[in-house]
């Protein structure tokens, strides 16, 4: 008895659910190419937004290129490297300059002449050897970023070329130095 | 190839050049003596000869005196008498000016060819005594020779301390040109200041002139070249020779006590250090093996040993290295920048560039007693070198904004300055006898 019963549901049901089948059989094609219309105008919509999108980001790497390339014209221009007294240590503000002169070295060959400097203080000779060990320390930092020792030349002045000729501490900062100079 | 001509004519043009000055290009300025300087009366030579005589034996010999700080020369316009014979000697002429002793001489014209005669007398004063005197003969540019030989005598015998007056001593001058060029010329002078000449001449930085022991000869660091290489040059032929240059630093020539050595430092094999290199056959053999800066090499008198700059404790001290056995030893103790050792003949003393408070003064340090004693009270000191008879020391310091020479005794109390009338100073290297 009960299994009749079930069955009758499941028979009623599933004509049911035929019959909603069949019931949309009229409008089925048009909503069904209104789905497709949507979808075709939705992938268009994307692929135009990926398609600026794209030409966004290609215009924006084209001026951070440009900004790159601005930033490595100006820390090319950048060719005096300071450093603290009794010391022969690169700064950290320099690196982004140094880097800049061994991509340029690297591209495109060439040489450099690291001429090195002290302040007056201290004895002449032994400024003699601090400032070498300055331009040194320089050429260093650039070999390690690439640039062959073929490369570079390193020579020193010690105090015997100030750029400043005071004698108080604004002069000495500014003789501490090793000046980056290219050879033809 | 025209900057090498060029250079070329320079060094000529000096060398043709080499004449009597009869100005001091360095003017001397005493600004401290001894507390009770010998008073000595210098009465200006008398003169029998026709014409000017050259020079002013007298006013040279009493400057000479005045310069070691432990002779106050009488002025002449307080002399009550001009004598230049022994006849003509009232002892009570002095006595009453309360001079110690009395100098007196006189010129006398042999021929223009054979020059002069100088006869000179020095007196005690008080014993009313003649000390010794003696007859020098010189030509006209000799003169000046004369009167420091006299000094030389009169200091010795009244000081016991051989007289460095007759001495010289190289200099270095450096003056900024209106387009921004320096020029630096390695000068030689009389231990004055007189007779200055210009031994080299350059656009590039002239330094560390040393002489060699005969004194004939020097030795100096230029960058003629476009880096630091040394040079020998004969003081008497004018012939100069750059010595074989390396890689990186030629540097800091000292000359043997021998004359056969060049100690140096040369930077070729990664670092600053020290070599020997043998003038004759141009071997070299390395002294030091350190990764610091080893610099700034000084013989001491009997050979055996340099003392030397190193970094090598972290900050520059003052080291000895025997060079029998290699040994290193540390000098220098007190303060944290010593540079610059010179030892005294004795080697009893060393002469150093000192920092104290950040202001670097030329100190002593008597080896014996492992004493220390700043000398100075001019800043930026630097480059002390000391007389052959061990009584000064000339160094380079700073005065009105300009690089100048000053000197000051081995026991601090007496003290000069130097400056040039032609710009900055610096790098002065006292001759051997």
């Amino acid at each position: 008895m009960q299994v009749a019963n079930v069955l009758k549901v499941l028979l009623l049901g599933s004509a049911l659910v035929w019959m909603a089948g069949c019931s949309t059989s009229g409008s089925k094609d048009d909503a069904e190419t209104a789905r497709r219309a949507a979808e075709e105008a939705a992938a268009a919509q994307a692929y135009r937004a990926e398609e600026e999108a794209r030409l966004a980001s290609q215009a924006m790497e084209a001026e951070e290129n440009a900004r790159r390339q601005a930033d490595q014209q100006r820390l090319l221009g950048i060719t005096t490297f300071y450093f603290d007294f009794d010391q022969s240590v690169v700064k950290p503000e320099a690196r982004a300059a140094l880097e800049a002169h061994a991509l340029y070295l690297t591209s495109n060959g060439g040489n450099v002449v690291l001429e090195g400097h002290a302040d007056e203080r201290g004895t002449r000779e032994y400024n003699l050897a601090l400032g070498e060990r300055r331009a040194e320390a320089i050429g260093r930092y650039l070999t390690v970023l690439g640039v062959t020792s073929q490369q570079i030349e390193t020579v020193s002045y010690g105090e015997e070329r100030p750029a400043s000729l005071g004698h108080d501490d604004s002069s000495w900062s500014l003789n501490r130095r090793v000046e980056l100079r290219y050879e033809n | 190839m025209s900057r090498v001509v060029l250079r070329a004519v320079l060094v000529m043009l000096a060398w043709l050049t080499l004449g009597q000055f009869s100005y001091a290009e360095l003017t001397i300025e005493i600004t401290q003596g001894v507390d009770n300087p010998t008073r000595i009366a210098v009465v200006p030579f008398g003169w029998k000869g026709t014409g000017a005589l050259p020079e002013d034996i007298g006013q040279i010999v009493a400057a000479d005196l005045m310069r070691s700080g432990q002779f106050v020369a009488l002025e002449r316009t307080n002399m009550l008498s001009l004598p230049s014979q022994r006849k003509d000697v009232f002892f009570r002429d002095w006595r009453v000016l309360e001079q110690e002793y009395l100098l007196i001489g006189e010129v006398t014209q042999i021929s223009p060819s054979a020059g002069y005669k100088v006869q000179y007398e020095l007196y005690d004063v008080y014993k009313q005594s003649r000390i010794f005197g003696e007859m020098v003969t010189g030509g006209a540019t000799k003169l000046r020779d004369v009167a420091h030989r006299i000094s030389d005598k009169i200091y010795e015998n009244l000081t016991g301390v051989r007289g460095a007056f007759s001495t010289r001593v190289l200099y270095v001058t450096a003056n900024r040109l209106g387009d921004g060029k320096d020029r630096f010329q390695l000068q030689l002078a009389d231990a004055d200041g007189y007779r200055a000449q210009t031994i080299l001449e350059s656009y590039e930085p002239i330094l560390s002139p040393d002489w060699s022991p005969d004194a004939k000869k020097i030795a100096y660091v230029s960058f003629e070249s476009r880096r630091p290489a040394i040079y020998i040059q004969d003081l008497v032929t004018g012939q100069r020779e750059k010595i074989p240059s390396f890689r990186g630093m030629n540097s800091a020539p000292s000359w043997s006590p021998d004359g056969k050595t060049l100690a140096m430092v040369l930077s070729k094999d990664g670092n600053p250090e020290l070599y020997l290199m043998d003038i004759a056959t141009r071997r070299l053999t390395r002294l030091t093996h350190h990764f610091g800066i080893d610099t700034e090499p000084s013989w001491a008198a009997d050979g055996k040993s340099l003392v030397f700059t190193s970094s090598r404790g972290g900050q520059p001290q003052i080291y000895r290295l025997t060079l029998a056995t290699g040994a290193v030893k540390r000098l220098t103790f007190e303060g944290d920048y010593n540079a610059r050792g010179r030892l005294s003949k004795d080697g009893r003393f060393l002469l150093m560039v000192h920092r104290r408070e950040g202001i670097f003064h030329i100190a002593v340090k008597d080896l014996v007693r492992d004493d220390l004693r700043i000398l100075t009270q001019t800043k930026l000191d630097e480059s002390p070198s000391i007389a052959p008879n061990g009584s000064m020391v000339i160094y380079a310091t700073n005065y009105d904004n300009k690089g100048i020479l000053a000197a000051v005794s081995i026991d601090g109390r007496v003290k000069f300055r130097l400056p040039s009338k032609h710009g900055n100073v610096r790098e002065p290297s006292w001759s051997p006898y």
